[in-house]
């Protein structure tokens, strides 16, 4: 125990003064080269650390998928792209395709949107903090308790026994039988209900990056705006919604990409069962209970490919950033 | 100029009262909702295990003599829930220091340094925040194991790993918010002479507070709560150094039995990241950046 | 004043710095090393390997594993783990070595991503057979290591060769489990003449009990992410019964198509069960197999009999139920007289990836009866030796008889059957509980995957 905490303690004092230390001396190594040169090299010296750690803990396995993408499942010959034709051909891939992007509309739509309605609404109330730590709790809580928590609310018992799921019981008392939930696949209700799930943690994350940004607001300008007879709905549109532009776009992206990867539900609520697959559960079973890496790699390179429009669409954002600076 | 949340005196008073409530009342059924399945949880945590199959958690609160605190402390009880709390720590606070300041120097360079391919690649960075962790366990664990640097089961493993899965998104909020940051600020520290160095200390990181406090609390959250990364590249080889998730999913036999105690050790590892939310909401606060934007 | 600050502020953060790294240099090994002292300790009990029996392992090695650890990894949580620890407290105390154990839900993720990385356990709880044929290179020959002539005299012979490849033990069972016992209240339906020894018998004494119950059968195949397993077991035993063994053992091994009529026949069996089961088939998909034969024991009873292995016993309302006189047991019935006296059962397999001394001596003693018996006591287990027979009521004594003395002996089909394979066939059972109109075009699916799953890579 003491000899860990002593590690512990060494690498959270000394790695930042390291950092700080490395800092320190690439500038005082620029300091000899000459003026020109050292705004050209100063920005790798200081992305240095960051592509070090991203090279080898993403950029390389990566690689490898990319690679393994293109080869049979025990990696002994080249395939061409039949891994990709299988995802886009089996029918379980174009339920879970269909699924995920499911997950992408909804959960960013629900999570951005009442994340930030509640970052507007409790910044204008005494007992903010209260009400963000409510928001907030289901964050906190593990992937696989709130699955437990929504299992209780989702559940279904044979009646007559009685009803342990909030839902089925809401629905008793008001006289209506009870309703497996989870097994209605039509219009993708359940997919949705996992959604929910998910929204009901992640818009605490929304939350408070966008409250975060909200207080980055001058308070001034919505002041003089106010003073001037704006009403609240022009206060949000005209200045509210452009200066929290660039962070509605982070958190749009990150929950997008979050909507990709998400399993952890899934895997505990349904396995996927009654066409509730999504990708990303199909790319851990083939690589780790199929032992396929060659189709697993395909459906991560198929993701890639997947968020480059949101990509692009964030370079534009850049750009126009840049010309307005 | 403070913000104007001041009350008024007189008639005005009641009609603000008035408009308020609406807001108040959607604040409120909001945390509600919110709410419910975290109070069913919390109650379940309080009954017996053949209570939980047979009867909602509501009812419980009509026939208060079945809460019982077994569930609390066989939890506790559990003879390595004191140093998988202990390893917890190891392992989340470093792995949240480190990736914020390496984030904060790339953030920087990304936000206020012009060079070639800049925008490329911050996306391609950004990017690989899609890149699934799953698939990235055989070659760092092949890096890790004996074939290679021969340190699986440290904790160095995991400080190491969750830097670098942390990044993209580090990255992504913090050049977000130093983005922001007025541009008059620095050309005003350039002119007086001031290095890149000192206006990132001096300048930047006090004014991108809020965004830190953010990021800190999210990536305590997740490095405190993640079994998986954990359990690969430390579990196994030497779990005396396993953190408090793998204590709590040993809670539950591979049947699906014991889930009751799941409850209870859901709250009881819930606390921490709590405490750590509420202490950085200080830092949430108007007027850091504020002050100096003029329209 | 910039400059000033700068220079002090830079100067403390180098000292920072320098005074870092000189006390991470220091603190000798900064990096805590993993448990296991495999090679401080080879050399110095090199004698001890070649120990032939679990008490000459220890006595040889007396206290000289003191100090060494054994690291174990398996599925095994809450009540399974303080069973396997218990186990295993007696060849703590007599080596002075320890069980350092985890258990997790995700073993394919970390066995999978170990052995191709070489990051393993010592000791292991193997998924399956078809998964420990994958890693059979990574597995430690336990032939040098265990008494193989007292072990293959003291373990049922198919158990033996399962845990065999090409020729080296890799695998032995630590508890066992007999499928396929149909579970009845006693108090509920009187067999107390005798039990039906015959699927037709079943059918009348099912009607002759109509009245009793609201329904014939009680079901439940949710299991998370093994769900449908419950309806592979019913799927298993019809074929088994019906086809017979042969075709039995060619359908795991892939040689007969899903689609072939035999296996049909057996799903629609199985489909006229789920019309008969409490709640109908959306209870069937939503209730989780361990709370399925909960209905047996209510008031009124709402099920007649239940099919469920050995293990149902320390789960459920069979927890809190009394053996013998709430609850009881006789085998699935014979369907086709040609195919009498087949059992069906299962295993938990543990395979060793590291050859050190203390692992070897945990692994000998694993095997042996005195310790299957400290689990088989708990209740809920079958040991995998003969020898063991502490069993704590007579229902765990008669499912071990049933699995010794089995005429013929198969083991489950889908965990023989490749992981790909398996997985569909859980997921088609609930897709079939559904939807039982869609069986052909399931079928289809099967034989899609089946010829998938078994071509050679």
């Amino acid at each position: 125990m003491d000899q860990r905490l002593v590690t512990a303690i060494i690498v959270v004092l000394g790695v930042p003064a390291v950092l700080i230390g490395y800092i320190w001396l690439t500038e005082r190594l620029l300091n000899r080269i000459g003026q020109r040169a050292r705004p050209r090299l100063r920005p790798w010296l200081w992305l240095a650390p960051a592509l070090a750690f991203l090279i080898v803990f993403l950029v390389y396995p990566t690689i490898g998928s990319l690679i393994r993408s293109f080869q049979n499942a025990a990696g002994t010959k080249f395939v061409g792209l039949d891994n990709f034709a299988w995802f886009f051909t089996s029918d379980a891939s174009l339920i879970a395709l269909k699924n995920s992007l499911i997950w992408l509309v909804v959960l960013t739509a629900l999570t951005v949107g009442l994340g930030l309605l509640i970052a507007i609404l409790v910044d204008r109330v005494r007992y903010e903090t209260v009400a963000k730590s409510v928001i907030f709790i289901p964050l906190a809580i593990s992937m696989v308790a709130a699955s437990v928590i929504w299992k209780f609310m989702y559940d279904y018992a044979t009646p007559p026994d009685p009803q342990v799921g909030t839902l089925n019981a809401a629905l008793g008392s008001a006289g209506i039988a009870p309703v497996a939930w989870i097994q209605i696949s039509d219009f993708s209700f359940n997919s949705i209900l996992l959604v929910i799930v998910m929204a009901w943690m992640w818009t605490g994350f929304c939350m408070v990056i966008l409250s975060a940004a909200l207080k980055g607001i001058n308070p001034e300008l919505l002041e003089a705006a106010r003073v001037d007879g704006a009403s609240e709905r022009q206060l949000f549109r005209g200045i509210t919604l452009p200066l929290l532009a660039p962070t509605l776009a982070v958190v749009i992206t990150t929950m997008v990409i979050t909507a990709l990867k998400a399993f952890d539900i899934v895997y505990v609520m349904t396995s996927g069962h009654f066409d509730t697959q999504v990708v990303a559960f199909q790319l851990i079973n083939e690589l780790y209970n199929f032992s396929n890496p060659g189709r697993a790699s395909a459906i991560g390179i198929v993701l890639l490919l997947a968020i480059v429009p949101v990509m692009a669409l964030n370079i534009r954002r850049f750009r126009a950033q840049e010309a307005i600076r | 100029m403070t913000a104007a949340t001041t009350q008024t005196a007189g008639p005005g008073r009641a009609s603000r009262f008035v408009r308020r409530v609406p807001l108040h009342v959607v604040v409120i059924v909001l945390m509600v909702v919110w709410l419910i399945p975290t109070i069913g949880l919390l109650v379940n945590s309080l009954r017996p295990p053949e209570a939980l199959t047979q009867s909602g958690w509501w009812t419980a609160i009509f026939s208060p003599s079945q809460f019982t605190l077994n569930n609390y402390a066989h939890v506790l009880a559990q003879s390595n829930v004191t140093a998988g709390f202990v390893n917890s720590l190891f392992i989340s606070i470093p792995a949240t220091v480190i990736p914020i300041m390496v984030a904060a120097f790339a953030a920087y360079a990304f936000a206020w340094m012009k060079f070639p391919g800049r925008d490329i690649l911050f996306v391609a960075v950004v990017g690989l925040l899609v890149v699934p962790l799953q698939s990235t366990f055989i070659p760092i664990l092949q890096l890790y194991g004996p074939k290679g640097l021969n340190i699986a089961g440290s904790f160095l493993t995991v400080w190491l790993a969750h830097t670098g899965y942390g990044l993209p998104f580090a990255i992504y909020l913090l050049r977000n918010f130093m983005g922001e940051l007025p541009r008059e600020v620095f050309e005003s520290a350039a002119i007086d002479g001031a290095s890149p160095v000192t206006a990132f200390f001096r300048l930047a990181l006090p004014m991108t507070v809020p965004a830190i406090a953010a990021l800190a609390i999210f990536q305590f959250l997740f490095v405190w709560n993640d079994l998986l990364v954990s359990l690969i590249f430390i579990g196994a080889q030497n779990p005396d150094n396993a953190p408090l998730t793998i204590v709590v999913s040993n809670l539950v036999s591979s049947l699906g039995g014991g889930w009751q105690y799941l409850a209870a050790a859901a709250f009881v590892t819930m606390a921490l990241p709590l405490a750590v939310f509420l202490a950085l909401q200080r830092y949430f606060v108007r007027g850091i950046v504020g002050g100096s934007v003029k329209g | 004043m910039i400059e000033q600050t700068r220079t002090t502020r830079t100067r403390a953060a180098t000292a920072i710095a320098v005074l870092a790294i000189i006390a991470a240099a220091c603190s000798g090994s900064a990096t805590p090393t993993p448990a296991a002292s495999a090679a401080a300790s080879a050399a110095a009990s090199a004698a001890a390997s070649t120990a032939a029996s679990p008490s000459a392992a220890a006595s040889a090695a007396g206290g000289s594993l003191a100090g060494q650890s054994v690291t174990v990894i398996g599925t095994w949580g809450g009540a399974e783990q303080d069973a396997f620890m218990a186990m295993v407290k007696p060849w703590e105390t007599q080596t002075g070595a320890t069980v350092k154990y985890t258990g997790t839900r995700d073993l394919n993720t970390v066995l999978t991503t170990g052995v191709a990385s070489g990051v393993l356990p010592d000791l292991a709880g193997l998924p399956g057979p078809g998964q420990m044929t994958q890693w059979a290179d990574s597995l430690v020959d336990l032939g040098p290591i265990l008494d193989v002539a007292t072990y293959k005299s003291e373990t049922a012979a198919p158990l033996v060769d399962l845990g065999t490849v090409n020729g080296k033990l890799v695998g032995v069972f630590i508890k066992t489990s007999v499928k396929g016992l149909i579970w009845y209240d006693p108090k509920t339906v009187d067999l107390s003449s005798s039990p039906p020894a015959t699927w037709d018998a079943l059918q009348t004494a099912i009607t002759q009990n109509k009245s009793k119950a609201a329904s014939p059968w009680c079901l439940g195949v949710e299991s998370g992410a093994a769900s449908g397993w419950a309806g592979t077991d019913w799927i298993e035993d019809l074929v088994l019964r019906q086809a017979g063994p042969d075709v039995y053992n060619k359908w795991w091994q892939g040689k007969v198509k899903w689609t072939d009529p035999a296996i049909k026949t057996a799903f629609q069996t199985f489909g006229q069960v789920v019309a008969q089961a409490y709640g109908g088939a959306t209870a069937v998909n939503a209730t989780n197999f361990a709370n399925a034969g909960d209905p047996l024991f209510k008031t009124p009873p709402g099920c007649l009999f239940l099919h469920q292995a050995s293990f149902i016993t320390g789960l459920g309302g069979f927890k809190t139920a009394k053996s013998g006189t709430d609850y009881n047991f006789f085998p699935f019935p014979d369907i086709n007289a040609q195919f009498t006296g087949a059992i069906e059962g299962a295993g938990d397999l543990f395979g060793m990836f590291h050859d050190t001394p203390a692992a070897r001596s945990l692994m000998a003693y694993l095997v042996t009866a005195p310790a299957q018996d400290i689990w088989v006591k708990l209740g809920g287990a079958i040991s995998a030796n003969k020898k063991a027979t502490d069993y704590p009521d007579d229902i765990s004594k008669r499912s071990a008889d049933l699995l010794a003395n089995a005429k013929v002996f198969v083991f489950d089909a889908s965990d023989l059957m490749p992981t790909a394979m398996n997985a569909q066939f859980w997921t088609d059972i609930v897709t079939y509980v559904q939807h039982p109109d869609q069986l052909d075009a399931l079928l289809a699916d099967l034989d899609k995957t089946q010829k998938d799953a078994y071509a050679a890579p």
